[in-house]
């Protein structure tokens, strides 16, 4: 093998197997084919990448950050229209909440009012039965009066029939006279119980 | 490599020529092992990084959660925070092909069959920076014009006679500083990452073939460091695609910076 001589100043030193100017060359020294195809390897890759590769990566970064950010947005669109929700449902709430008292009260009014009404109706019913119950009695009071009245007069001529057909001569025979009359009287009241309280009034009437 | 002669008997360390690979012809434009390795890698970046954007949901499965992982930390950690959410988008594919690219290379070094980090040629760094330095060099003279991109490298409110070396500095600093270390700094650290890898995989060979005696129990801790050391390159394979990107978005990051 070669060695390089540095002192000599060249830039190589001919081995003794005849390696040529490439083998001894300084190692700083570029040796063309390398170069170029070190050019042309970098050159080929770079317009790869710059036409395909990143243009692809980036594209996806792109539609990554965009669903990153559209997945941020409608967290937030949702959080908003949850947070909407809730206070719809809080008013509506509050809203039922004094729908119902104000039920509640109306209803409570109401039957207060409907109590009220029933009362006043019940008390006019029972007036009206009272008075009917006084009309009634006064019919028949009326109807027993006149009934009496008539018998009293078929009596009072019968009375004065046989007061007059006995010819009232003394005491003991006008007082036995009355007597009758009256036991008669007292006998038609017997036989007029059947009639109820006619009789009672007519006793009341005496 | 093709003195087998004189390395018969002596422990020969590997040297910048090992990382001189042909497999077709020889010269300025043989095809090397690196090239092949190169040309893989980015037919293999292409294909799965085409499938896995095939069919992508807005919910990830587990194949996209991870390519996802990759193209958050391309996008949002180092695009976005370093260019600024204003500007970083046209910037998304240069990043991600830059870091995918350097990762998967770097990782080769250590992968079973290839075992040979691209990026320790310097070639292959050196085109990657050169993209970075025509982007950012681009877009600062789009935004401000070539007369406002060259007043801009200069601070304002500087005494006047500082301003032409201020000018020259960041003028270099601008054209051939940036590009530069931006290529060495991931060539070298492929390179050293693979010789130190080297010479314990080739010593600890050595010891054990030639060394004599208890010698030979040597190889045994040449080897485990081996292993620790190809663990180890994970982390360089992916921080040195990382602080790419990441130099790479601060220098596009400042054209768009208004003061110094």
């Amino acid at each position: 093998m070669g060695a390089i001589d540095n002192t000599a100043g060249v830039l190589a030193v001919e081995g003794g197997g005849g390696g040529g100017f490439w083998e001894d060359a300084y190692p700083v020294i570029p040796h063309p084919g390398e170069l170029i195809v070190g050019i042309i390897s970098f050159a080929i890759l770079y317009v790869l990448y710059k036409r395909v590769v990143v243009p692809r990566l980036e594209t996806m970064l792109a539609e990554r950050q965009r669903t990153i950010e559209g997945g941020i947005e409608r967290a937030e669109a949702m959080q908003a229209e949850a947070k909407a929700a809730l206070e719809q449902y809080r008013a509506q709430l509050a809203d039922a909440r004094n729908e119902a008292a104000q039920i509640r009260d109306q209803a409570r009014a109401e039957g207060q009012q409907i109590l009220e009404e029933l009362r006043t109706q019940a008390q006019a019913e029972s007036a009206r039965i009272v008075a009917r119950g006084e009309e009634q009695l006064a019919t028949a009071r009326q109807q027993v009066v006149n009934e009496l009245r008539g018998q009293i007069g078929t009596l009072a001529v019968q009375l004065a029939g046989q007061v007059v057909g006995e010819s009232l001569a003394d005491d003991a025979r006008r007082s036995g006279t009355v007597d009758r009359f009256l036991d008669e009287l007292d006998g038609m009241t017997a036989a007029g119980d059947g009639a109820g309280g006619a009789t009672r009034v007519g006793g009341s009437s005496r | 490599m093709t003195i087998v002669v004189s390395a018969a008997e002596e422990f020969v360390p590997p040297s910048a020529p090992d990382f001189w690979q042909p497999l077709v012809g020889d010269g300025a434009f043989a095809i090397t092992r690196t090239m092949v390795v190169m040309v893989l890698v980015t037919i293999g970046l292409a294909v799965v990084m085409m499938l896995a954007t095939r069919r992508l949901g807005v919910v990830p499965g587990r194949g996209q959660f991870r390519l996802e992982g990759v193209y958050g930390l391309v996008r949002n950690s180092v695009g976005r925070d370093v260019i600024g959410s204003a500007h970083f988008k046209p910037y998304i594919p240069l990043l991600l092909t830059l870091f995918t690219l350097i990762l998967v290379n770097n990782l080769m070094g250590i992968v079973p069959p290839v075992q040979f980090p691209t990026m320790s040629r310097i070639g292959f760094p050196l085109a990657l920076a050169l993209g970075v330095y025509v982007v950012y060099l681009v877009a600062g003279v789009r935004r401000r014009g070539l007369v406002g991109f060259l007043k801009n490298l200069v601070p304002g409110g500087l005494p006047f006679w500082v301003v032409p070396v201020v000018f020259v500095l960041e003028l270099v600093t601008f054209l051939v500083t940036r590009p530069v270390t931006l290529t060495l700094r991931l060539f070298g650290n492929m390179f050293a990452g693979h010789i130190l890898l080297l010479l314990f995989a080739l010593g600890g060979e050595y010891l054990l073939l030639s060394g004599e005696g208890l010698l030979k129990l040597v190889a045994i801790p040449a080897f485990l460091m081996f292993f620790l050391f190809s663990a180890f390159e994970i982390l360089i394979a992916f921080l040195q695609a990382y602080v790419f990107i990441l130099l790479a978005s601060v220098y596009i990051a400042e054209v768009y910076a208004d003061e110094h």
